[in-house]
């Protein structure tokens, strides 16, 4: 059973994971290369909070404000570059943050910090907790897909400039993606850390980033529910076939390849392509039907 | 107590050593229909991206209903009464007609970050959005796609979402521009009855033969410089103004 608690309590952490880079990337889109740390910000702080005797809930909302303020300058930054060059420097902060933490003996440096202390649950009320929150993330993201921020959020990913041009304030609404987005990866990263008891600088490498990207790509880019999934599925992959663990890189590559080759708009898109394929086909033989009586 | 609506002074623009626009004066009042117009090259656009807030002048100032505009951006232009309907027709393509205009229509829910993370009400925007999308004449495509509409309704749409902002001031780049003759006919009356109902609009045109059916005022510049501005049949018969147009004869 401890298996099973451990599996699921991992496929929480990366789907509130996945669902933090959904918001800024796939309901704003803003590309973020670098997501791994802004977790890795939120995982350091809260383990070396907890390992100076703070209780782990009250860790929470540092860990979020820690990434959170790291987020708000790289949204500053959103305001500067767009598209690639978003891409590039937010793969930067990823590099510049694996560089730095290397560096820093008092964040353990290479070796990483050991012995982080337990949440203060059982393992089994600690993955309720995990699921809590990533539920309550999926929930707020499917609300503000919803509201009225919601579709400026989709206006502001179709075309910036003309966002404006509806006298909307493009630069609050990109803040504030980049502000909740970070926050929440900074969460993960908290619950990542008590979870795991260790964490060291390459747990939140360029291959965390991009597998986290992957998970939100081969969901489908905005979706909730099909980024949830995928996360659920590819972050327990690799634990239960070695082989995955092995070639992880290779293994996502090649699975974006076969969904940009055969479905660019990920899980989501397959899913329409099928429900629209059923209905005309059911359409079709109901219109045969009538012909026949 | 003034009716100007949009007052530009001395306003000068340039771009490394080019002048784009010089030292140009012009005004427009309150429920006026104005041609703007201009060789290529002249620096129409320029000033025009110059009253949105795209491009910053050197030198004079920009007053929308007396409130001075230079500095601000585009945003806030907008919402102190200024729309635009763009030359290169940019529909969110992921939006559908209606959803278009609707997004525009709900300025006030959007203008405040944390007002629209709590509102989902859409039912009176989509009303006012139906409705402008029938003024315009594009009733029949309401959920349609940008991507599979022709340029000519595309133009329309731009029109409507500029519409749905409730200017005070529509700035109509080159609408026309990419039309046939009975599209940019079409387009024209419809732009005529818009100013009767009361809407101001400056109207950027390259298409001379509809600026002059449709507007009573025209202002022409040319080399970024103010050339005429007035009555339209006066200002064509303007010796300066033919001469922009068509050059000089050397050998007369």
């Amino acid at each position: 059973m401890d298996y099973e608690i451990t599996l699921l309590t991992t496929m929480s952490i990366s789907i509130l994971f996945a669902l933090a880079l959904n918001f800024v990337t796939g309901l704003c889109g803003q590309i973020s290369l670098g997501h791994a740390a802004f977790l890795g910000t939120g995982a350091y702080t809260s383990a070396m909070m907890t390992k100076a005797s703070y209780p782990f809930l009250l860790t929470l909302p540092f860990a979020a404000l820690t990434s959170g303020i790291l987020g708000f300058f790289i949204g500053l930054c959103s305001l500067r570059v767009r598209h690639d060059f978003l891409a590039i420097t937010t793969m930067g902060v990823g590099f510049l943050f694996v560089g730095v933490v290397r560096q820093q003996d008092f964040l353990g440096g290479e070796v990483g910090i050991s012995g982080i202390p337990s949440p203060g649950f059982s393992r089994f009320w600690f993955l309720v907790f995990c699921l809590f929150l990533a539920s309550l993330f999926a929930f707020f993201s499917l609300r503000i897909k919803k509201s009225w921020m919601g579709k400026v959020f989709e206006s502001i990913s179709d075309d910036e400039d003309v966002t404006r041009s509806l006298g909307i304030n493009v630069s609050h609404y990109k803040i504030f993606a980049f502000v909740i987005g970070t926050s929440v990866a900074g969460v993960a990263g908290a619950l990542y850390a008590h979870h795991l008891r260790f964490i060291g600088p390459d747990s939140f490498g360029f291959v965390e980033s991009v597998s986290v990207l992957a998970m939100v790509i081969i969901g489908g880019v905005g979706s909730v529910w099909a980024v949830s999934i995928t996360a659920a599925f590819l972050s327990v992959l690799p634990m239960v076939f070695q082989f995955v663990d092995d070639y992880k890189l290779l293994f996502y590559s090649a699975l974006l390849f076969f969904m940009m080759r055969f479905s660019p708009e990920g899980l989501k898109g397959l899913v329409e392509k099928i429900k629209k394929n059923r209905k005309s086909k059911l359409d079709k033989e109901n219109k045969n039907e009538q012909k026949a009586s | 107590m003034s009716k100007k609506l949009l007052e530009i002074e001395n306003i000068t623009v340039r771009f490394g050593g080019v002048i784009a626009v010089n030292k140009v004066n012009f005004s427009l009042e309150k429920g006026e229909l104005v041609g703007f117009i201009g060789p290529n090259g002249a620096g129409k656009t320029t000033l025009m991206k110059t009253i949105t807030g795209m491009v910053e002048p050197q030198e004079g100032k920009i007053l929308l209903n007396g409130e001075l505009l230079n500095g601000k951006p585009i945003h806030e232009r907008i919402n102190l009464g200024l729309s635009l309907a763009q030359q290169i027709v940019s529909p969110l393509n992921s939006f559908n007609c209606i959803d278009n205009v609707v997004l525009a229509c709900g300025k006030n829910k959007t203008k405040n970050l944390f007002k629209s993370l709590f509102i989902n009400e859409t039912a009176e925007e989509e009303k006012k959005a139906k409705e402008l999308l029938e003024i315009v004449g594009l009733g029949e495509v309401l959920n349609e796609y940008p991507e599979t509409l022709p340029l000519g309704y595309l133009k329309r749409l731009e029109v409507a979402r500029a519409l749905a902002l409730d200017p005070l001031l529509l700035l109509l780049d080159e609408p026309l521009a990419g039309l046939n003759q009975k599209e940019a006919s079409s387009l024209g009356d419809l732009i005529v009855k818009l100013n009767e109902k009361g809407q101001t609009i400056l109207l950027i045109e390259h298409n001379l033969k509809e600026v002059i059916r449709i507007c009573k005022k025209i202002y022409v510049q040319d080399n970024g410089r103010s050339l005429a501005y007035g009555d339209a049949l006066d200002v064509m018969k303007n010796e300066d103004v033919k001469r922009a147009y068509l050059g000089t004869n050397k050998n007369a």
